[in-house]
């Protein structure tokens, strides 16, 4: 009997599963060493670490399995001293009510310390609806919340099994069956009207005239950017033409293409309405600007255009977040592979006149190599010939 | 009529089994089962088993993301080439995530669930000696067993498994060369997929015909327990909506394999223009979430029902608003194959549609808030027992509640535009996903472990087990709504790239403590749930004290589920803490006539002759009572 509750005992099964264990490691970490001692610079394994985890979760267990043996034992001598034993139904009771303190704290702190992390205010004058409407689902649903959280966990306490009471016997009731039917479908219309309204507005991409027109192209893993030269036109585009100098596969063969150009950073005017022309080459990326709450799918074959106002200047959102490093930034927000998680482009929002300046620095689209590579004249013979050759393609 | 008939021709065949049983090998009842319980039970050891593999892949990526700079030589030691000097590739990073949601979404909480529990429940609680057709049940197994087979087999392909995300976006997903996971690994994908939905259209074909065809003498479809009710929606939603995720994925194959262009259009691969044009990668999406959307419901709805009848069990009261639960889960149903497109606001889908899926969206939230309340209504002034199983279901709530919430803000499309595919959604469908069906499964092992393996779970780790876990998965997920709040984006290997995300690499850290301390924290349930088959106290007939009818079987299964004649029903399945009668529960089985002092006119709404009847009792009661 003493050898068969041996055998049984947690404590020696669990010891002698962690000797088992440290000694396979160290089994281990010799053979791993003679490996790594006669190979290449293979990273090693650190054996004994790994076993000091394992052994530290078996100690935990080991605490757990100690704790449960105790409150066994306490149990049973509650029991034979005639008591009624543990309550475990007014245990879990009070540490439901526990959680719900704990947890309401928790949730406040989180809001506080974590809520302050977020974005900071909208930097696009539609974004600001976006957050009004943020601000109203927030505090709606919040309320809504911390009700019924606050509801269930204190029934959970107050309600718990009691052998002298019964359960109140209440199969329906129609009249709050109604109430908490229709106040939700009322809430939720409200938000839908507004949200409607909201979105429509937003999404209405229709050009504007005095909208400046930006072309962005996702690919594998980078944006291409290209702006419209002084006739404010973006020359059209097609993925059969993209050669390694005409990487968007711009067709020269309009005249809106010839005075096009390319931008390393985007560059956007205050104030002013701007049409983002959106697509990919390879696989579906997102234009992610989340300051200006702008995001909509790049994908090929189906070009998208999102309309909106920057409204902050890149150095007065230095200025307000007291950060000399802010920057406004494209994110790809679409899983699109291996680089996914670096696929940023700068944005930046400037004064007019900046953004004149600026825009009278960029290279034209049509460089030098696309010159000659679609034998353009001026590439090697006089300017008149290209003119001659410009007639001819209109 | 018909239903009498089924009924003897399952007598019939009982009688029948009964001399054969010493004729069942190994083979024939453990492994090519067509007993219900049994295959119940491989879905769910199977589904536990997936459980933790997927759940060891998600620690394996949050190990990345709290550590971005530091290496590990032990992961290449386990993963290999998948992680060389120490630290996981971006390119399985990015397949860690994607099988960790394919597993968790399709194999877990689709066969894992719906599998087990509609299984087990169907025939037990609506009184059947099996389902309709077992051995289409078993096929329905072992396709889901096959499908999962295939897909662990993906990572032991050079390339790795697909990593285009769950949801495999072509034409990332169709264009091998776009990442290395789109090769082989997403050939396997694609295979196991098909394999799953015949699995479980088999499945779901079966449950559907067994509730409307097989029910007991008495059960009329308004005294089925909710679970039931939940099962059957649950089943016609997978029949509809599965198919079309075929019809998806056949034609990505084609796109894959065959050089047609159904999703792809105007592609420029590594500076070389693709042959593909016409194709659309948006179709995709749609007929991905067409299925995808009906399949969210298709996880929660199982667990709703399990959560409302343990709720009512362990609260000793009827489920408040029976009818209500029964219409928002049909709602439920309806509603959620025309909301589809709340999943494609932002990608370039037309913007009037936009609006108009966010409207249906925002719809369906009005069942999902009376059933909300009706779980609150029935907790109050109960008589709660908590049980491990009850709490679970009422961690369900509260996760379905803090999840359910914010799924306002999604469906929003105005809001959408920013919160769309950061860690807002990843929080959001995980506490609703992730968390609440989660629990209300494990509320579901819990409760019916008794009537599975004979033998009870131990409570104590029951509670450690659920409060390790439920406190973990409020700490993993609440603190990642604020990252998405900043615009932070999923699917990101590292947060290093950019320096307004530094200042969540803290918060990432506590996240992955947190998360390894849920994970771990499963082992208490995992060493509870494989001890207890074996050495676990042995079960009594009704342990919960509950009405429904799989505990009027014998303790030890029997092939058939009942000797002799299968009980009839007479009333509903909450009879709960009635005044008036003796117990606190009251079988479905007893007869009103035996429980005259209990009865409610209420009782007798389509039934003259028994108000009748209860009226003379009350008459004569009230007679003696003036004699005396």
């Amino acid at each position: 009997m003493a050898f068969k509750k041996l055998i049984n005992s947690k404590f020696i099964l669990s010891f002698f599963a962690a000797f088992m264990l440290l000694g396979t490691n160290l089994l281990m970490a010799q053979t791993a060493a003679t490996a790594a001692g006669t190979g290449d610079e293979a990273p090693q394994v650190d054996w004994t670490g790994v076993a000091y985890y394992v052994l530290i979760f078996f100690l935990i267990c080991l605490g757990v399995a100690v704790i449960g043996k105790i409150l066994k034992i306490y149990d049973l001598s509650l029991k034979i001293q005639g008591k009624k034993g543990l309550k475990w139904n007014n245990v879990m009771g009070t540490i439901c009510l526990v959680f719900l303190i704990a947890g309401l704290y928790g949730a406040y702190w989180s809001f506080t310390v974590q809520g302050s992390m977020t974005l900071p205010e909208a930097a696009s004058i539609h974004g600001v609806k976006v957050d009004e409407m943020f601000t109203v689902t927030t505090v709606l649903t919040m309320f809504v919340f911390f009700v019924t959280q606050i509801l269930l966990f204190t029934f959970l306490f107050k309600y718990r099994h009691s052998d002298k009471r019964r359960a109140h016997f209440l199969p329906h009731d129609n009249t709050i069956e109604k109430v908490w039917t229709i106040v939700p479908a009322v809430v939720l219309t409200i938000l839908v009207v507004f949200g409607f309204f909201t979105w429509q507005s937003i999404m209405d991409t229709h050009q504007v005239k005095g909208d400046i027109n930006i072309d962005i192209t996702g690919h594998q893993f980078a944006w291409e950017l290209r702006y419209p030269g002084k006739d404010g036109k973006l020359g059209p585009k097609s993925f059969k033409l993209v050669t390694g100098s005409n990487k968007l596969g711009v067709d020269f063969k309009k005249k809106s293409s010839f005075d096009d150009l390319s931008a390393d950073t985007m560059y956007l005017p205050v104030n002013k309405p701007v049409r983002l022309n959106i697509e990919a080459q390879d696989v579906i990326h997102s234009v992610y600007m989340p300051h200006f709450r702008v995001q909509l799918n790049a994908v090929p074959g189906l070009p998208t255009v999102f309309r909106f106002t920057p409204t902050i200047t890149t150095a007065k959102m230095r200025t307000d977040l007291n950060d000399p490093t802010f920057e406004y930034l494209v994110y790809c927000n679409k899983i699109c592979g291996g680089g996914h998680y670096n696929m940023q482009k700068i944005v930046r929002v400037v004064s007019e006149a900046e953004y004149q300046t600026w825009l009278s620095h960029q290279k034209p689209y049509l460089s030098d190599a696309l010159k000659k590579e679609l034998h353009f004249a001026d590439a090697e013979s006089p300017k008149t010939v290209s003119q001659n050759r410009l007639a001819l393609n209109n | 009529m018909s239903t009498l008939a089924v009924h003897d021709h399952g007598v019939a065949h009982h009688d029948e089994h009964g001399h054969e049983h010493h004729k069942e090998t190994f083979v024939s009842k453990y492994i090519f089962s067509m007993d219900h319980k049994m295959i119940a039970k491989q879905f769910l050891i199977t589904g536990i088993t997936m459980a933790v593999i997927a759940m060891i892949l998600s620690i394996l990526f949050r190990i990345q993301l709290a550590y971005p700079d530091k290496t590990f030589p032990l992961l290449t030691t386990l993963l290999g080439h998948f992680a060389p000097n120490g630290r996981i590739s971006t390119e399985f990073y990015l397949s860690l995530v994607t099988i960790h949601g394919t597993i968790m979404v399709f194999f877990v909480l689709t066969a894992g669930l719906s599998g087990t529990f509609a299984n087990l429940l169907i025939p037990l609680q609506v009184g059947a000696r099996d389902m309709a057709s077992p051995f289409m049940n078993m096929l329905s197994y072992w396709f889901f067993f096959l499908a999962s087979v295939v897909m662990l087999s993906s990572f032991f392909v050079q390339k790795g498994p697909a990593s285009g995300g769950w949801t495999i976006y072509p034409p990332l997903s169709a264009l091998p060369k776009a990442m290395p996971g789109s090769g082989e690994g997403m050939t396997l994908w694609l295979i196991s997929m098909v394999l799953f939905v015949a699995s479980s259209l088999m499945g779901g074909i079966n449950y559907v015909s067994t509730i409307l065809n097989m029910r007991t003498k008495g059960m009329d479809l308004w005294k089925m327990p909710l679970t039931i009710w939940a099962l059957f929606l649950t089943a016609i939603l997978g029949i509809l909506a599965f198919p079309v995720l075929v019809a998806g994925v056949v034609l990505l194959i084609f796109d894959r394999s065959f050089g047609t262009s159904f999703y792809l259009s105007d592609i420029v691969l590594n500076g070389v223009a693709q042959p593909y044009e016409g194709g659309s990668p948006i179709l995709f999406q749609h007929l991905f979430w067409f299925l995808g959307h009906p399949e969210v419901y298709i996880v929660i709805m199982p667990a709703m029902g399990i959560s409302s009848e343990v709720m009512s069990v362990n609260s000793r009261k009827p489920i408040f608003g029976y009818h209500a639960m029964v219409y928002s889960l049909i709602g439920i149903t309806v509603l959620s194959f025309i909301v589809w497109g709340h999943h494609m606001f932002v990608t370039g889908m037309n913007p009037f549609l936009g609006g108009v899926f966010m409207i249906t969206t925002l719809i369906i939230a009005v069942p999902s808030a009376v059933k909300t309340f009706n779980w609150l209504a029935t907790l109050w002034r109960g008589n709660i027992r908590f049980t491990p199983a009850m709490l679970f279901a009422i961690g369900m709530v509260s996760f379905f509640i803090s999840g359910g919430l914010t799924g306002i803000f999604l469906g929003n499309a105005a809001l959408d535009i920013n919160l769309h595919d950061t860690y807002f959604v990843v929080a959001h469908f995980h506490l609703v996903m992730g968390s609440a069906a989660i629990f209300g499964m494990l509320a579901g092992v819990y409760h019916w472990f008794p009537k599975m393996f004979c033998k009870m779970m131990d409570e104590k780790l029951g509670y450690l087990h659920f409060w390790l876990t439920f406190i973990g998965a409020y700490l993993v997920f609440f603190p990642m709504h604020f990252m998405g709040l900043d615009g932070v984006p999923r699917r990101y290997y590292a947060f290093t790239e950019f320096a307004s995300m530094q200042k969540w690499l803290t918060i990432n850290t506590f996240i992955t403590w947190a998360a390894i301390m849920a994970a771990l924290a499963q082992v208490a349930f995992l060493y509870n749930f494989i001890t207890s088959i074996f050495a676990g106290k042995k079960a009594t007939q009704n342990p919960w004290e509950s009405n429904t009818l799989e505990w009027t079987t014998p303790v030890e299964h029997i092939h058939g589920n009942w000797p002799g004649e299968i009980p009839t029903v007479y009333r509903w399945p909450y009879d709960y803490s009635k005044p008036g009668a003796e117990e606190d529960f009251i079988p479905q089985t007893v007869p009103y006539s035996q429980t005259m002092s209990s009865n409610l006119p209420h009782d007798f709404e389509d039934n003259p002759a028994g108000l009748e009847a209860l009226t003379k009792y009350n008459s004569t009661l009230k007679a003696e009572e003036k004699v005396k």
